[in-house]
């Protein structure tokens, strides 16, 4: 046991990669994803960035690979999609330095806006997929996808999903192997994907694919159990565990490659068990081409496209087991909330009063949708808030928007509202954007971006300005405002919607949980004052709930010192406490 | 060995996270297969959290399913009512004896139900604690959660020096003393 660690998924990514001699790694934070790079940094033999957007990061990686060195870009499954451009095409050119991509798919949606499924993806673009189904294996595969990348010249995901990512099993340490930098030659028939090149390398992709379907039979990364033979399950990654758990005497077909798939291998185990399973979460990407071969399996008929498998699942529908499992009690549900003493609480409430609807965005602002708040009309995607408020506006005329702004936050303008910013200004939009500015990358655990001043290695760089640049697009009115200012706010966004033209309101305040210090000013409640309004509490803040008597109290357990409720109320009853 | 199944449930923020580090740490310390889950990302934000344990000789899954669990660890009441039906028919409850109003409550859309502890009682072997009371008396509030873990020891197959040894190798070290102090008290609660 000496050499083992007790490890997330995530962290044993990132150690597989550091064990395989990896020398570049990029991405942009997304749930589950994010604690790769959070474990990458820790070894100092690896540059690793975070990039504004997941195909920035993509793209370093590519140009790593390129130059010879083995690199990494890791995202969520949404990233995917905005990396899909050079992955498509990467897939054409292949590699020089061992190039993975590392994809975190949420089933469940645990903190995510859809449940795609990576393995689609992979499919239309013609990457294998491996994917591991405990810690062990994250680390294992991690390093196998980068032997593979090299000898089959192509880009690997490893895919992972956030069972995966954020469960913690025993990994035993390796040495790390150092890789020797591949020499670089010129290349443009690989590497320039203009027509006539990439002609041909299509065909090398579709001789590859086949070749990978071939050997995929042999690699050591998938594993056959025979056991019992009257039941057969093909399965991978995370509900192999359910399997093995539930069904601990049937024959299992564990796959370490679900694409392309190893069809040989496929097809010997089918014929040696009496009735197959195909145990797969989200898509039946497994079990539609198993079938498309003329084998007989049961897949989907017995489970569902949504969310995660359990084990108990798995005994209900095949083991067609009766469980005697209580009813869960009726509780009142618990969504997660802005935390006390949030920024974003404060613009909300000003917006509210205000009677302003919201494109909204991806982060923890996302919350404004949610009751008491309720100011949030729309989420789509990073930088949809900005670009979909402009489409609005084409739409219905400048008039029909004088009661919407779009709300985005400063990592996620970052990432892709900027591109919708310079739309805006350039088809000539009048809507006003408010990028909440908190410092930070809120959502996914406080990471750094371009406009913070600070790297993932933590070197201080110079932030970019988000006031300057949004100047130097031409934009005439660009306003800073402190988010607690409430009447200030208010004023400024009453007069920016009114005008005819594009404004951004940029209300600059960190988040509170940035700051580690203690807090020094707390807001109590005088109850002879409290006139039991009820206004204080419009915002939604945690720490405020009522006494029996119906007057407000203040949990100093929770209080931040926001002084949010006490700009709120009109009968001096909230009173300021210096700690 | 069967697998041993233990839950933490509570309020994002709570400190579930640390307290499954100590509780991993202890498992790999005694020699035994481990797998936790855990919850990061926007329920973190004041959702409802909750944290598997498992372990044994080899630990395949890594949650605890409806009906498996041999202890849960509750740091707050309504979290508790919510995961009771994972309890095993001998398992054990330990509940921090606090109530956080959720969202639903707080804007008077939901009522939060009353008696859950007396209700709980009527099913399933439940011990109360009052762990930020205990917590003030160390004169560290936040330590509640680790008076919590020592109840919990009780029903776990670890000596009292073992728990110490991996709380020293986990929390950071100018709260080891605190830290320890609070998992005393929790293991002499009776």
């Amino acid at each position: 046991m000496a050499n083992k660690q007790i490890m997330l998924g995530n962290a044993a990514i990132a150690r597989g990669a550091y064990e395989a001699g990896v020398k570049v790694s990029a991405a942009y934070p997304g749930t589950p994803s994010t604690e790769i790079s959070e474990n990458i940094v820790k070894y100092d033999e690896i540059y690793a960035e975070w990039s504004p957007n997941e195909k920035v990061a993509m793209e370093v990686a590519i140009g790593a690979s390129i130059s010879g060195v083995r690199a990494m870009a890791s995202m969520k499954h949404v990233g995917v999609n905005v990396a899909s451009d050079p992955l498509y095409t990467v897939a054409y050119m292949g590699v020089n330095g061992g190039l993975v991509m590392v994809a975190a798919d949420d089933p469940g949606l645990y903190s995510s806006q859809n449940e795609q499924d990576t393995r689609c993806v992979a499919r239309a673009a013609q990457v294998p997929v491996i994917e591991p189904s405990d810690s062990q294996e994250a680390k294992d595969f991690t390093k196998f996808a980068f032997e593979l990348s090299e000898k089959y010249d192509t880009p690997v995901i490893l895919r992972t999903t956030t069972r995966l990512a954020h469960s913690q099993g025993l990994v035993e340490l390796c040495d790390r192997q150092e890789i020797e930098d591949r020499p670089y030659e010129r290349n443009a028939a690989k590497n320039v994907m203009m027509p006539g090149n990439a002609k041909m390398r299509h065909l090398v992709v579709e001789e590859r694919n086949n070749k990978l379907i071939a050997d995929g039979c042999d690699f050591p990364i998938n594993k056959v159990e025979y056991n019992d033979t009257k039941i057969g399950i093909i399965t991978s990654g995370i509900p192999y565990t359910y399997v093995k758990e539930a069904l601990p005497n049937a024959s299992v077909l564990k796959l370490g490659i679900v694409h392309p798939l190893p069809r040989k291998l496929i097809e010997e185990f089918a014929s040696k068990v009496d009735t197959l399973y195909i145990v797969e979460e989200l898509e039946p990407v497994i079990e539609e081409q198993v079938k498309s071969w003329g084998i007989k399996a049961i897949g989907k008929e017995i489970f569902t496209v949504q969310g995660e498998y359990s084990a108990n699942m798995i005994r209900k529908a095949i083991g067609k087991e009766e469980l005697d499992i209580a009813e869960p009690a009726k509780a009142p549900a618990r969504p997660p909330i802005l935390c006390p003493g949030c920024p974003h609480r404060s613009v909300y409430t000003v917006l509210k009063k205000l009677k302003i609807h919201a494109a909204g965005d991806i982060g923890c602002y996302t919350l404004g949708a949610v009751a008491p708040l309720s100011v949030v009309d729309t989420v789509i995607c990073m930088g949809a808030s900005i670009s979909s408020l402009h489409g609005m506006e084409k739409a219905k005329g400048k008039d029909y928007i004088k009661n919407w702004v779009a709300v985005i936050g400063d990592s996620t303008f970052m990432h892709t509202g900027i591109n919708s910013l310079v739309n805006m200004v350039y088809n000539q939009g009048t809507g006003t954007v408010m990028i909440l500015d908190n410092s930070t990358t809120g959502m996914t655990g406080h990471q750094d971006h371009a406009a913070t001043g600070k790297t993932l290695k933590g070197e201080v760089v110079p932030a970019i300005s988000i006031p300057d640049l949004c100047r130097s697009l031409g934009i005439k009115n660009v306003v800073e405002v402190n988010a607690f200012d409430t009447e200030e706010l208010t004023r400024v966004v009453k007069e920016e919607v009114a005008k005819d033209e594009i404004s951004v309101i940029i209300t600059k305040t960190p988040c509170v949980l940035l700051s580690k210090a203690p807090v020094t000013v707390q807001y109590e409640a005088d109850p002879e004052l409290c006139k039991h309004c009820g206004q204080c509490m419009q915002p939604g803040c945690p720490a405020i709930t009522k006494n029996e008597d119906g007057s407000i109290k203040i949990n100093d357990t929770l209080c931040n010192g926001c002084s949010l409720c006490a700009q709120l109320c009109k009968f001096g009853a909230i009173k300021k406490v210096e700690l | 060995m069967i697998t041993k199944n233990i839950m933490i449930v509570g309020v994002g923020g709570q400190g579930t996270l640390l307290t499954s580090r100590i509780l991993g740490g202890m498992t790999l310390h005694a020699g035994y297969d481990v797998k936790l889950s855990e919850v990061h990302g926007m329920a973190q934000r004041g959702g409802s959290v909750v944290t598997y344990v498992r372990y044994g000789e080899n630990v395949a899954e890594a949650i605890v399913e409806e009906g498996q669990a041999d202890v849960i660890i509750a740091f707050e009441q309504l979290e508790a009512l919510r995961y009771a039906h994972f309890l095993k028919k001998d398992g054990v409850m330990i509940i921090n004896d606090v109530k956080i109003d959720p969202m639903p409550v707080v804007i008077g859309a939901a009522k939060y139900p009353e008696n859950i502890i007396e209700n709980l009682k009527k099913d399933h072997k439940i011990i109360t604690v009052d762990a930020a009371k205990e917590a003030k008396k160390l004169g560290n509030n936040r330590v509640f959660n680790i008076i919590v873990l020592g109840i919990a020891a009780q029903h776990m197959d670890f000596s009292k020096e073992d728990w110490m040894e991996v709380i020293e190798k986990t929390v950071p070290p100018k709260t080891i003393e605190i830290n320890k102090k609070a998992f005393e008290v929790g293991f002499n609660i009776k």
